[in-house]
């Protein structure tokens, strides 16, 4: 996994999400490792009302992604009230095996909590512990 | 994660790796599920050409005086009709009528005092396929079985420029070898058995050969096919191919639960063949009392991803979909490459299997209208060839 990319400004979780925290918004995607997991992304459910009333918490799941081998849950790192889905991921999903931490992520959410993001895990410990977690 | 010592490998193992497969267990064995994209892959299967490596499956040599009598009494399917050379499909049944493995039949020996035939198998069911075919051997030594499984290595060339490819790599008669026959010639100077067969809907070859010589044809392969758009293609792409062709898969569409009849493979089942066989009767009795379920395609109308194990709902009456009730379960499902669309198939009672039919399947919850279509989902265009 020495050649995927975990950037050390983003946050991370133990079920491969990652979150970017700009004031009291965060962006929030999954990581390089789950998109290489999963292989070719072929869809996206996100369970969210488009009039705004959507809320994530965090380690709930929020939505479905599935790739054309397997389907994962997605899990919120953080708690607050979704701002937007990503529109590029309802045409074109795949965006998030290209770039996961960039075009693909895949909610903003105005967070409840922006301490919530400092207990998240480092790139470097995020790497650990996929180093622990494949043995 | 690659490192199971429980594992078995094909004779090319060390090629996959090379490639940069993702490696993944699969019926005891370590397989190559993707080189570089599932989509990609099957792409180059349906526009080009595909190399898959499917060495996990078994062979079975069947041979002696008895051999045709033994066969006849083991499959469905009417293994006297094969001519030399010739290939077709069928399957062991238990006494139930259940389904113990599907298989490929080979006809080898032009002789009808010595004859031998080449079985293959699915490699997840191999031992209990060997178990049953030694259970079954007659008492009076007219038939011999061989287990030639790990000598034999097995590669197939899938797509358009298939023939093309193999072309440059033979002087096999290869335009004269039709669908479901196989006969013997040499490829990049390897002597192999070349069979019009294949698993993708598209046309192709597979090339039966020693294993150590696996990786000299493999790499012939690559090379000559690179300037067509070849390339290898893992176990993802041949699942979602064979799923867009509409084949069964041993273990979704077909169980130990599951007779061919109710699978929609009648047409290998010869009833009336003239030879007793494993199962006959309780496929006759399915026959005649009509089965409880039949295999069904769907196309699902929104978008979603179905998957195996999901629930296929029948809209009662009315439109609240509160009401729907279960009618069965999917075997596979996945969204198709070629089309674009989510597609299935599972198994419905016979009157919810007629085309056209509006069905649904539980999404996580979520009812997802579905239409019964005809299979198969793709047929490749027809060529001239």
């Amino acid at each position: 996994m020495a050649e995927l990319h975990h950037p050390a400004e983003l946050r991370y979780t133990k079920t491969d999400e990652w979150v970017r925290r700009e004031g009291d918004i965060a962006y929030l995607g999954i990581t390089d490792y789950a998109q290489d997991q999963l292989g070719d992304i072929v869809n996206l459910e996100v369970a969210w009302d488009e009039a705004g009333t959507g809320t994530v918490r965090r380690e709930r799941a929020f939505g479905n992604i599935d790739s054309v081998k397997a389907s994962s849950e997605l899990v919120s790192p953080i708690s607050g009230t979704i701002i937007a889905f990503n529109d590029v991921l309802q045409t074109a999903p795949e965006t998030i095996n290209t770039d996961p931490y960039g075009t693909g992520w895949i909610l903003s959410v105005r967070l409840t909590d922006p301490a919530e993001v400092d207990a998240l895990l480092s790139g470097e410990e995020y790497l650990a512990y996929l180093r622990e977690r494949d043995h | 994660m690659n490192d199971s010592p429980s594992l078995a490998r094909t004779p090319l193992y060390d090629e996959h790796l090379r490639l940069g497969a993702r490696m993944v267990p699969f019926s005891g064995w370590e397989m190559p599920v993707h080189y570089s994209s599932i989509v990609e892959e099957h792409r180059a299967v349906r526009q080009a050409a595909g190399l898959f490596d499917v060495s996990h499956m078994g062979e079975f040599m069947v041979t002696g005086p008895g051999a045709l009598d033994y066969l006849e009494g083991l499959v469905p399917n009417a293994v006297g009709r094969l001519e030399p050379g010739q290939a077709l499909y069928s399957q062991i049944c238990l006494p139930d009528g259940g389904t113990l493995d599907d298989l490929l039949i080979y006809r080898r020996s032009a002789s009808d005092a010595d004859p031998s035939y080449m079985v293959v198998v699915n490699a997840g069911t191999r031992p209990k396929d060997w178990a049953w075919f030694e259970d079954h051997l007659p008492t009076d030594g007219s038939v011999t079985l061989r287990d030639l499984s790990a000598a034999t290595a097995l590669i197939a060339i899938q797509g358009p420029q298939a023939l093309a490819i193999l072309a440059t790599l033979t002087t096999a008669p290869l335009m004269d070898i039709t669908y479901y026959h196989a006969v013997e010639g040499s490829v990049a100077n390897i002597p192999c058995l070349i069979s019009r067969t294949g698993y993708t809907g598209e046309d192709g070859f597979e090339l039966y050969h020693a294993a150590e010589a696996a990786p000299q044809l493999w790499r012939a392969f690559l090379a000559a096919g690179a300037p067509a758009g070849l390339l290898p293609a893992g176990l993802g792409a041949r699942d979602t191919l064979r799923l867009e062709a509409g084949y069964c898969l041993y273990d979704h569409e077909l169980t130990e639960a599951i007779s061919p009849l109710e699978a929609d493979l009648g047409w290998s089942v010869r009833l009336k063949k003239g030879h007793d066989f494993i199962g006959r009767a309780a496929l006759w009795q399915q026959k005649d009392a009509g089965i409880a379920r039949r295999r069904i395609g769907l196309v699902l109308r929104q978008r979603a991803v179905p998957r195996a194990g999901m629930a296929i709902l029948a809209p009662d009456a009315g439109e609240a979909q509160a009401t729907d009730t279960i009618i069965g379960t999917l075997t596979s499902g996945t969204l198709s490459i070629t089309l674009n669309q989510p597609i299935a198939m599972g198994y419905v009672p016979p009157q919810f299997a007629v085309p056209g039919t509006m069905l649904a399947v539980d999404v996580r919850g979520r009812s997802v209208p579905a239409e019964v279509v005809t299979l198969p989902f793709y047929k490749r265009p027809a060529t001239n060839a």
